[in-house]
């Protein structure tokens, strides 16, 4: 095995580019269990983005255009489930996981003739000194824009919910709907509106796989992405920082084993694939050691259906 | 998810046998996918194949097909619910499918079953595959050629015979030609996963790697590879429109003509369990044509290559070659048999690390 073979700062690149679209589907679904809502559609929605985003950037030659058509795509398909859940109240695991059905179905049907074709370029961030610097210009100034976004969008959410009013009403809603209505807050409305920014943030980081990451429509693209967006909620502990550790770790550990693999490390494979799952568990039981702790992180209506009635 | 999935799958199966019950002259035809027909790659060209048959048989036929069914139980339920209503004949074309195919098929011994890539067989299965490692001789040769890093990157799915054949002829050619050629292997334990298959290609291109192979389903690999700079190969399809720059070349799955004759056969009543196996020679592998990126020289003597190999005068496996370890596998001048080639459970020679077991 070879280990100066591996480029620390290549890998940190190629890790970032790999967590990215896990990172911002899943600071979305924070949100929305944070509003006491389980969403397992992730997966449907990012589908649902990828294929909408790459199709307004191929047509209108804007990768910017196709992010934003990516997260209209998945607010559009969340607020389906929104519906469905919050006026119909339907069970929202059931709901959840006949969405990400559909958009896996859906995304096809839409995609179809769009497999082939080359997105438009995404360039990097390519700024004059700060990128040419030794080390901390690659390091820090030399990712694509969305990267930088994907961080401000964590930052955003954690003082939304943190410092603002509107942020601890979506918290007690979360926390206990009943007590919330009562007090005069719109349970559902805010609750949609949470929903809608899931998804909007579900189809970004969709959009972000098939517009740079891989950058191609593939039908089934996602492979899974959707799921452990929703474990790394669970890893985070509804935290919107630890998001970045978990969605950093999983793809770090990801990007690092094709690395050792590549470099010719002697580490039987099926533990490299296993080991950011492993290292997935391992975390939360170290979290979850501690019942109290975990059980005041999780948001005490999560899943559980509001009917002014009631 | 997945068992939703199924029943989901079955139920419209069921609606869509109800619809046709009146046309039972007809021979039903099914097929299971391991990736969607959009993969552009291995579950495309199955479903080509598909195609050919209906183009071929018109009428006489009615082909279903159920995409992404899991190498797991799952197949079972999608092949029993087949042969529930009515199919005649079955297409499963995945390796792992193989017990799954053969639990079915014990059930149903008038439903004859066509299992791709395996090698158990019973009078109501057969098994047939490609000669891939041929293409992989000629790619091979062409890669070493091509390689100035004198790395060649390698995309592999599971370590199962057909994979660890596709690597040891790749190498075994592209040494012939560059003796330093180095071969970096990465298993990505999956068939499909664009993103996981992206990451691959990264991490080699990353590494000194500026052709990359793969025996992964996806495009992903080729769409890395035109992004840096680097040269890659069309697995199973073409794959051209996601690389102009990069692809050199492509080996390209052709079941057609194999799928019309099986049916045909069925359709005639001479359909009996078969073992085949056929390369360049018969069209069922193709090699994709050559990029004008490979000098004239290399196009010539990769053309010589695949010329001589469908006049049998040569063969990917020619002796003298040792096994990794050492010890000899084959002697100057022998040529591997056909039994150790469909279990070949060892690297050649001149390859680095173990793959997984």
């Amino acid at each position: 095995m070879d280990l100066s073979n591996i480029s620390p700062i290549a890998l940190i690149a190629s890790l970032m580019i790999a967590a990215t679209p896990i990172l911002i589907a899943a600071i979305g679904e924070l949100v929305v269990e944070k509003s006491g809502v389980l969403n397992l559609g992730v997966e449907g929605m990012m589908i649902i983005g990828a294929i909408t985003g790459f199709i307004a950037a191929v047509e209108t030659g804007s990768p910017w255009i196709g992010f934003i058509a990516g997260m209209a795509g998945g607010a559009a398909i969340a607020l389906i489930f929104g519906v469905l859940t919050q006026f119909l109240l339907t069970n929202q695991v059931a709901t959840g996981l006949a969405l990400t059905l559909f958009g896996l179905g859906m995304a096809s049907l839409i995609g179809h003739s769009y497999a082939g074709i080359k997105p438009p370029r995404f360039t990097k961030l390519d700024i004059a000194g700060l990128s040419d610097l030794p080390v901390v210009g690659k390091l820090l100034f030399s990712h694509d824009p969305m990267i930088y976004i994907s961080l401000l969008i964590i930052a955003a959410v954690w003082f939304f919910l943190k410092r603002t009013r509107q942020g601890l009403i979506l918290r007690a809603i979360g926390e206990n709907h009943d007590a919330a209505h009562a007090l005069g807050y719109k349970v559902i409305r805010i609750r949609l509106i949470a929903i809608a920014f899931g998804g909007a943030m579900a189809g970004l980081g969709g959009s972000y796989l098939s517009l740079v990451r891989v950058p191609q429509w593939t039908e089934g693209m996602t492979a899974g992405a959707g799921w452990i967006a929703l474990a790394i909620v669970v890893f985070s502990a509804w935290k919107p920082w630890r998001v970045i550790l978990g969605a950093y770790l999983f793809g770090g550990i990801t990007v690092l084993q094709l690395n050792l693999q590549a470099a010719g490390a002697t580490i039987p494979v099926a533990y490299l694939s296993m080991a950011p799952y492993v290292v997935t568990i391992i975390v939360l039981v170290i979290m979850s050691a501690d019942s109290k702790r975990a059980s005041l992180n999780a948001p005490a209506c999560l899943g559980r259906i509001f009917h002014a009635s009631n | 998810m997945k068992l939703l999935k199924t029943l989901i799958t079955g139920a419209a199966l069921a609606v869509g046998l109800a619809g046709s019950a009146f046309a039972e002259d007809k021979l039903k035809v099914g097929f299971i996918y391991i990736g969607s027909t959009g993969d552009f790659g291995w579950s495309y060209e199955h479903d080509q194949g598909r195609k050919a048959i209906e183009a071929a048989l018109g009428d006489k036929v009615e082909t279903t097909f159920v995409e992404s069914v899991p190498e797991s139980a799952d197949s079972e339920r999608v092949m029993t619910q087949m042969a529930i209503t009515g199919h005649d004949i079955i297409f499963a074309t995945s390796f792992n499918y193989m017990d799954h195919v053969l639990n079915v098929a014990k059930k149903f011994p008038n439903v004859k079953f066509e299992h791709a890539t395996g090698f158990k067989r019973a009078d109501n299965v057969s098994t047939y595959s490609a000669r891939f490692y041929e293409g992989r001789t000629v790619i091979g040769h062409i890669a070493g050629n091509m390689t100035k890093t004198n790395t060649i990157g390698y995309i592999a799915s599971f370590p199962i015979p057909e994979v660890i054949r596709g690597i040891n002829a790749a190498y075994l050619a592209a040494k012939a030609v560059n003796p330093d050629v180095k071969l970096k292997i990465v298993w990505v334990n999956t068939w499909f996963d664009p993103g996981k298959e992206a990451d691959a290609a990264t991490a080699l291109i990353a590494q000194g790697a500026d052709v990359i192979m793969q025996h992964t389903d996806s495009a992903a690999a080729m769409t890395i590879a035109e992004e840096k700079g680097v040269f890659a190969f069309g697995q199973a399809s073409d794959m051209m429109q996601f690389g102009p720059n990069a692809r050199l070349s492509s080996i390209i799955d052709n079941w057609g003509p194999y799928y019309v004759s099986r049916v045909q056969a069925a359709l005639d009543g001479k359909w009996v369990s078969t073992d085949t196996w056929d390369g360049i020679k018969p069209g069922m592998v193709e090699i994709g044509e050559f990029s004008d990126k490979i000098p004239a020289d290399v196009q010539a003597s990769a053309t010589a290559i695949k010329d001589a190999i469908v006049a049998g005068t040569m063969h990917s496996f020619t002796g003298p070659i040792n096994k990794q370890d050492g010890s000899v596998w084959l002697a100057e001048g022998e040529t591997a048999d056909d039994g150790t080639l469909a279990g070949m459970d060892f690297y050649v020679e001149g390859i680095n690390g173990a793959f997984p077991k």
